[in-house]
């Protein structure tokens, strides 16, 4: 890859899941002008005491070798892996979609739902609210078919991301 | 082991001992009382009261980097800690082993915007290599033994300790040293065999080398400063050193081109714009130390041996990135470099040194000494001259002053200078020289300092007297913020802006205000007899010399330009405008 390429890398981080971790990792990435495109946190082990925090990120290999370094040093990280390189991985996202319609677009909406696999869980006479799970890319292909047809809120739990067969972190 | 339960200032305490402390830098305050009774109450740590809490972060740095333990702080909160935030910086941007203890209100009115609360863990998480708030006794021990290892193992820095009232005041279980296992933080210091081995194969078929070594030697220690000059002399290259890293090899051996970068020499930065393999050691190519990337060493390969993964890498790209402690490193590549009989081509290193020379014939640093005025350059070479045969510490401030004594005054050994390098902080050299004097109560402390620099912690003054600390602090009085001047000389069309020095108080009296010798020299003929003065005094001195004020410092590099388009001062007669605009971008 060139030294100058821009791409796009997903990191998983086992972190000690203490008071101001994640202000660390979010401080690092600020003070050091890093992108934050995505990320998730959340415990994983409760008797260790530990949660996974992942980040989607993007930069030259250079940049994005020094986003790994930095997070390393942190004290309370455990581990840092690039599931980019390490191999093939899983990448879901989950969405909630608020879509305000009434007559065919209302109908229309349902049936792109459906096609995308998302499910209703709230409905009134004028509104969805499509629950839908996927890689980030169909979320966006999702949202952006619901534009025209009332897409009026959208919440997004962000990336999380582990890598396939039995290669673990 | 039966748990011992104590108060948490006792558990403080207790711990401080057990890592071995013997001095703690500090105020005091409200949120700290319970920690400076406990003090009052034992005499096996000692304080030492500074005026400001800035100087006590500078104290402990000086002290850590002039003895290679771990300095000690303790401030109050809210102010306390703020005040603090320049020093961790500055130890965190030099890599310096601090352990800073702050107060903090009690437990429960944390987040209520109490009395001198300050979100301190919010604050210093940018400027500690790592920080703790203590809001379980139970932890409180634990906590104190980790920061000790967290600030000195791996690459050094600050480490902050934020200690609730409640804590101090309540029960607290201790736990030894030996029973605290770091569960994350179990830094690198064995080099990949494999890279170090290709790393000498790379050294060994160079043609240009040059060895490029900087602070982390000095924070590898003595050992790793003699296996530096072992590996060097055995090899035959070129070694320069960076500002941090000054002492890490004998300035006065022949193999030694001298300081590296902005003001280094021009010997230096030639051979690294020339070499074809370069090796940097405890060196993190700095923007000072570089210059503009673009043109950086363009026809080398490099290696790089630093303990901190992240500096590998950064800002240049090397070919061999070796994480480990140098030391560590340093042995491996001495033993191989034996194994292999290695060496480099005899006639290729010969001519190498011949052009080296060629660059050391301009002898860049040279000036000429009037009659009239006293050169800065020649106050540094004076005192150098006046105390060789004295265990000499060097501190400095920021400035032409701070480049002058890093060019002038030859380092022989490690732990000898300490100056604030990557922060570039005025008022650090005052105060680092407190710190220093107190390790080594009977070295020589000479502290060069500038007229503006002085200035930002004068209170210290006070410190010095009531510990009877002998600090020689010299003033290179030029009257102005010389560095400020000389850059708006150079780039920005010789207006100076508010960088003259139009109100200074008579040195001489101030000194006597605070209960110490004040001298002044202004005649070249004089300097050698106030020198001589100031050494013979038992106490401490200020020494005001009013130097050169339009004296500026060279060789420079512009920011911007490649290393093999250095400023010689004699050369161009100094003081030739820049034309820049990007240098005038650039800090
Ligand atoms: C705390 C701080 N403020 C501002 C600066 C910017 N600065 C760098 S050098 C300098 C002038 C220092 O003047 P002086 O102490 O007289 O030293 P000289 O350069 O004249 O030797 C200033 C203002 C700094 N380095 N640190
Ligand atoms: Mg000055």
């Amino acid at each position: 890859m060139k030294e100058t390429e821009i791409s796009k890398h997903t990191i998983s981080v086992l972190v000690d899941n203490e008071s101001g971790v994640l202000a660390r990792v979010i401080g690092l990435f600020s003070g050091r002008g890093y992108n934050i495109e995505s990320l998730t946190v959340a415990e994983v082990d409760a008797r260790a005491h530990q949660s996974r925090i992942t980040v989607v990120t993007s930069g030259t290999p250079m940049v994005i070798e020094q986003i790994k370094a930095q997070l390393s040093r942190l004290v309370p990280i455990h581990k840092v892996s690039d599931l980019t390189l390490a191999g093939p991985s899983v990448e879901r996202e989950l969405a909630l979609v608020k879509v305000i319609a009434a007559g065919e677009k209302r109908v229309e909406s349902l049936r792109i739902a459906d096609i995308f696999k998302a499910r209703a869980v709230d409905a009134t006479n004028d509104s969805f609210v499509y629950e839908i799970i996927g890689s980030p890319e169909k979320i966006d292909a999702f949202i952006k078919l619901m534009e025209p047809l009332g897409l009026s809120e959208i919440s997004r739990t962000g990336v999380a991301a582990i890598s396939r067969g039995t290669l673990t972190m | 082991m039966a748990e011992r339960i104590l108060s948490g200032s006792e558990v403080v305490l207790q711990a401080l001992a057990d890592q071995g402390v013997e001095v703690v830098f500090g105020y005091p305050g409200g949120a700290v009382l319970p920690l400076y009774d406990e003090i009052f109450k034992q005499n096996r740590i000692r304080h030492v009261l500074v005026r400001h809490e800035q100087a006590a972060v500078h104290a402990a740095e000086g002290y850590a980097r002039s003895t290679g333990k771990v300095g000690v702080v303790l401030v109050t909160s809210g102010p306390g800690a703020t005040n603090a935030v320049t020093g961790l910086t500055d130890a965190l941007m030099d890599s310096i082993p601090v352990v800073c203890l702050t107060g903090q209100v009690p437990t429960h009115l944390i987040g209520n915007d109490a009395f001198q609360e300050a979100d301190t863990t919010g604050i210093t998480r940018p400027c500690t290599k790592h920080n703790y708030l203590v809001k379980n006794p139970d932890k409180l021990a634990r906590t104190m033994h980790e920061a000790f290892h967290v600030a000195s193992s791996g690459r050094p820095g600050p480490v902050v300790i934020d200690l609730p009232k409640d804590i101090l005041v309540g029960k607290a279980p201790y736990l030894e040293p030996a029973q605290v296992q770091h569960r994350t933080y179990n830094p690198v210091v064995k080099g990949d065999r494999a890279q170090i081995e290709e790393a000498m194969e790379m050294l060994a078929s160079a043609k240009k080398p040059i060895l490029y070594c900087g602070g982390g030697v000095i924070n590898s220690g003595t050992q790793a400063c003699k296996l530096l000059t072992e590996f060097t002399r055995m090899t035959g290259a070129p070694i320069t050193l960076t500002l941090m890293g000054l002492g890490a090899y004998p300035a006065s051996d022949n193999q030694y081109l001298g300081m590296v970068g902005m003001h280094g020499t021009y010997e230096s930065n030639m051979s690294m714009h020339d070499c074809d393999v370069m090796v940097a050691i405890g060196a993190r190519f700095d923007d000072r130390v570089t210059g503009n990337l673009d043109f950086f060493a363009p026809n080398s390969q490099k290696i790089q041996i630093d303990i901190d993964q992240s500096s590998i890498n950064k800002n240049v790209p090397v070919d061999i990135g070796i994480v480990g402690d140098v030391g560590h490193v340093l042995e491996d590549m001495i033993k191989i470099w034996k194994a292999k009989q290695y060496k480099i081509e005899a006639s290729a290193l010969d001519g190498w040194w011949k052009e080296i020379e060629g660059w050391r014939s301009k002898r860049c640093l040279s000036y000429k000494q009037p009659k009239d005025v006293i050169k800065p350059q020649h106050v540094i070479r004076s005192i150098h001259a006046a105390t060789r045969d004295r265990k000499t510490y060097i501190t400095t401030d920021v400035g032409q002053h701070q480049m002058w004594a890093a060019q002038h005054f030859g380092f022989e050994h490690p732990y000898e200078w300490m100056t604030s390098g990557g922060l570039g902080t005025m008022g650090y050299g005052m105060p680092a020289a407190l710190g220093v004097q107190v390790a080594h109560p009977d070295a020589t402390v000479v502290c060069f300092t500038g007229d503006a620099s002085i200035m930002m912690n004068i209170q210290e003054c006070a410190t010095m007297t009531q510990y009877r600390l002998p600090i020689k602090t010299v003033i290179l009085n030029n009257r102005y913020m010389g560095m400020v001047r000389q850059w708006q000389q150079l780039l920005h069309g010789s207006r100076y802006s508010e960088s003259y020095s139009e109100t200074l108080p008579d040195f001489v009296k101030l000194s006597e205000a605070f209960g110490f010798t004040g001298l002044t020299c202004n005649n070249p003929a004089d300097l050698d007899d106030a020198i001589k003065q100031m050494l013979e005094i038992d106490g401490p001195v200020i020494l005001d010399v009013a130097v050169d004020d339009k004296e500026n410092c060279y060789p420079m590099i512009p920011s911007g330009k490649p290393h093999n388009e250095m400023l010689l001062g004699q050369e161009t007669k100094g003081d030739e405008a820049i034309d820049s605009d990007e240098g005038m971008v650039l800090v």
